[in-house]
């Protein structure tokens, strides 16, 4: 059993909770995922890692209430527990060596992206943070993406916070401006990544995406994960989570992400309705 | 008198219609009457035969005399003697093939058979006897077991009762390796394996789950802690597909995904919170074991249709022949010399936003006739030209085997792998490259048998004690 250290509300649909599981805290790397269970009957949820204290053996996690699971263990507390907790995963991000970074993050992806961010920037490295969410009531983590970039922009497709668009306009305009960047890493929604990487492509600029596919295991025993690279079949929990952006078929993942939504759905109901009840 | 019936007794089953829609065990067990009257047929061989035929050696006949006596408790110590795992090797052995293949009764007519009694003497003992076993001396040795699958229980179990402290790392949520995520309930109750997992643990065994050796600790690191030998039993690893077009479809699966998602994850219950396809149609590519087990699952999640697709003939099957007649027999449909070629999916050119766009329909495949012996002996089998059809499926199930897991070999120091990244060992011992590292299973020979890796975690526990002794 894992211990929830803290428990925060980032906004109304995401939850920032801090685990009790030192020996992950040890390894963990951004980059890298974890596999949870919240109960005895859960599904085994992979998350990326949202940074981790290794003193206090803790790791941090960042997610949106999207379905059942989500759901459930947004209705744990502080001082409760969750069944499993495993990990680290995956392989870590590649930041050695890097100069100058633009780090593009969307929605909860925007998670993930920061320790990511502050690795580069301890590692004293130029990062460039573009950010992005649907509304200003759910930006996440802005001023700690301030402490770790050298620039910071913060989009909203509605305008009501930062700059009105999506995040690949400034993308495009900083690089047209001339900054160069030895890298663009995109975490966020696939569509986004995608387009991150039609906006690279042209200028040629190395581009690393992470990928989160549907996943049992996370150890490469069950190929649920794999998705096309380079037109060769990869596994996303042992050969990536992140992979080179111009490489991945984006369109096929997302056709495979949407394998279960319609059993997701009811889940993602059946769970409300029982916690309804239960304030009844 | 030995019983002379030329015909061992059969093992009870359920019907097989019934049986398709449930995931109860098919095989129901001997019950005393039965279990008594095939003992007799054992001709107690001064020589043994079948005992060669065992990778674990398990002392045969002597454990059938003590069900002649009646002293089924008396059997189960002589089994368990050998065998850390009896329920399951009584259920999931390929006798015909091991023991039961040197049975002197095998000359005219069937053997003994050999893997019910032992089923029979297990499932007693289960039941009838609570008293904890005798825990052994310990001798202050500690050893780390990577992955509890049938290598690493068994391992395990051995060297536990030598008085090793010995620590089992699993990477899943639950131990059993192999037989909770790949061997359906139908044919392995998964509540046979806690029992024997509790066993182990009464003899002072711990169990560590959620820790992935190789990442959440290195083998250097299970060193550090004071491990003084560790053991390598960490399974298949990432399944095979066949580089055909539609592999990436919604709806086709490898065999490891759909069977953990219904086994290891419950999807087969209808209060599950593991997704699964409820198809309709479903071809299972593949002829061994776990073809049958996936082809059979699917046929209990609702298929009305399930087909076993494989490019040889019957003959050259690999499953096991009880398996095979178990599927025929519950009406899975063989297309036999049938290649898959390509995978096909809907796609509606007029609405991009279709739900149904990218799940499978179909798949193409070839038929094949039997040309010249290859290297393994096997006929191989050669494309008729032209003669491609379409099988009307809606979910593909790939069971064409796998390779072996890269997590432990890319984050050990000196960890000599073959060409298929198998972990090299000495066969006598399961000794690796390295000093004190010891392997065996799956990991070692790719995919294979729960008796064979049982074998090796029992080789390498002999070993490990040999050489800790001599330390």
């Amino acid at each position: 059993m894992y211990k929830i250290i803290s428990k925060k509300e980032l906004n109304p649909t995401v939850t920032m909770m801090d685990i009790e599981a030192p020996l992950v805290a040890a390894k963990a790397q951004p980059g890298q995922f974890i596999i949870l269970r919240v109960d005895e009957n859960g599904e085994r949820i992979p998350l990326t890692v949202a940074g981790c204290d290794k003193e206090k053996g803790t790791v941090k996690i960042i997610f949106q209430i999207l379905g059942a699971s989500t759901e459930l263990l947004n209705h744990k507390n502080e001082g409760e527990f969750i069944q499993d907790f495993v990990g680290p995963l995956g392989r870590a991000t590649h930041t050695e060596g890097l100069k100058k970074v633009a780090i593009v993050g969307g929605g909860v992806g925007c998670a993930i992206a920061l320790p990511v961010a502050q690795k580069l920037h301890e590692l004293g490295c130029e990062v460039h943070s573009i950010i992005g969410f649907r509304s200003k009531d759910l930006l996440i983590l802005e001023d700690e993406f301030k402490a770790a970039s050298d620039k910071l922009i913060i989009m909203t497709d509605d305008g009501s916070y930062g700059e009105k668009g999506v995040v690949t306009v400034p993308l495009k305009r900083l690089i047209e401006e001339g900054e160069q960047y030895d890298e663009v890493i995109a975490i966020g929604p696939l569509i986004m990544m995608k387009f991150v990487t039609l906006t690279t492509k042209p200028f040629n600029i190395k581009t690393i995406v992470s990928m989160n596919p549907i996943m049992i295991d996370g150890t490469g025993m069950c190929g649920g994960c794999r998705l096309t690279v380079g037109g060769k079949t990869k596994f996303a929990c042992v050969d990536g989570p992140e992979f080179d952006g111009f490489e991945v078929d984006f369109d096929e993942a997302m056709s495979r992400g949407m394998m279960y939504r319609s059993f997701e759905q009811e889940q993602r109901e059946h769970v409300c309705n029982l916690f309804k009840k239960e304030v009844k | 008198m030995p019983n002379m019936s030329l015909k061992k007794n059969p093992m009870p089953v359920q019907d097989p219609i019934e049986r398709g829609r449930n995931f109860n065990e098919v095989a129901l067990g001997y019950d005393e009457a039965t279990a008594l009257d095939e003992a007799a047929r054992c001709l107690n061989c001064k020589n043994m035969p079948c005992v060669s035929g065992c990778p674990v050696n398990v002392h045969i006949p002597e454990f059938i005399a003590k069900v002649r006596e009646l002293d089924f408790e008396g059997a189960y110590q002589v089994i368990n003697k050998s065998s850390s795992l009896p329920a399951v090797c009584g259920r999931v052995c390929p006798q015909e093939t091991q023991c039961e293949s040197k049975c002197v009764r095998g000359i005219k007519g069937e053997a003994v058979g050999i893997g019910r009694l032992e089923r029979f003497v297990a499932d007693w003992h289960n039941s009838h006897c609570t008293e904890a076993p005798k825990l052994p001396e310990p001798n202050g040795h500690k050893v780390a077991i990577v992955g509890s699958g049938p290598s690493g229980l068994t391992c395990a179990g051995d060297l536990a009762k030598l008085g090793y402290k010995v620590t089992v790392f699993e990477a899943l949520h639950l131990a059993g390796g192999v037989l909770v995520y790949g061997i359906p309930e139908f044919r392995l109750p998964k509540s046979i394996v806690q029992k024997e997992v509790d066993t182990l643990k009464s003899l002072g065994v711990d169990v560590e789950t959620n820790v992935v050796i190789g990442k959440t600790l290195t083998v250097d690191e299970l060193f550090d802690m004071g491990y003084e030998a560790v053991f390598i039993g960490s399974g298949a690893g990432l399944p095979r597909f066949m580089g055909i077009p539609g592999e990436s479809l919604k709806g086709v699966y490898s065999a490891n995904e759909f069977l953990t998602r219904s086994n290891l994850m419950k999807a087969y219950k209808s209060d599950s919170t593991t997704p699964i396809l409820h198809a309709k149609k479903v071809a299972v590519v593949g002829g061994g074991n776990v073809a049958m087990d996936a082809a059979r699952t699917a046929l209990r999640m609702g298929a009305e249709k399930v087909y076993i697709v494989y490019r040889r003939s019957l003959e050259e099957l690999p499953a096991r022949k009880e398996e095979v007649e178990h599927a025929m027999e519950e009406g899975i449909e063989f297309r036999l010399l049938n290649n898959p070629t390509q995978i096909i999916g809907f796609e509606n050119p007029d609405d991009r936003r279709d739900p149904r766009n990218g799940f499978v329909t179909g798949m193409e495949c070839i038929r094949m006739e039997l040309g010249e012996p290859d290297a393994s002996g096997r006929r191989s089998p050669v494309e008729v030209p032209g003669s491609e059809f379409v099988l009307d499926v809606d979910c593909v199930i790939i069971a064409i085997g796998t390779s072996p897991n890269p997590l432990i070999k890319s984050t050990t120091n000196g960890l000599e792998v073959n060409r298929k990244g198998g972990i090299v060992v000495e066969e006598s011992t399961g000794l690796t490259s390295r000093e004190g590292v010891y392997a065996g299973g799956d990991a070692v020979t790719g995919a294979a048998t729960v008796i064979l890796a049982m074998g090796a975690g029992k080789t390498a526990a002999k070993a490990i004690d040999e050489y800790l002794s001599a330390k």
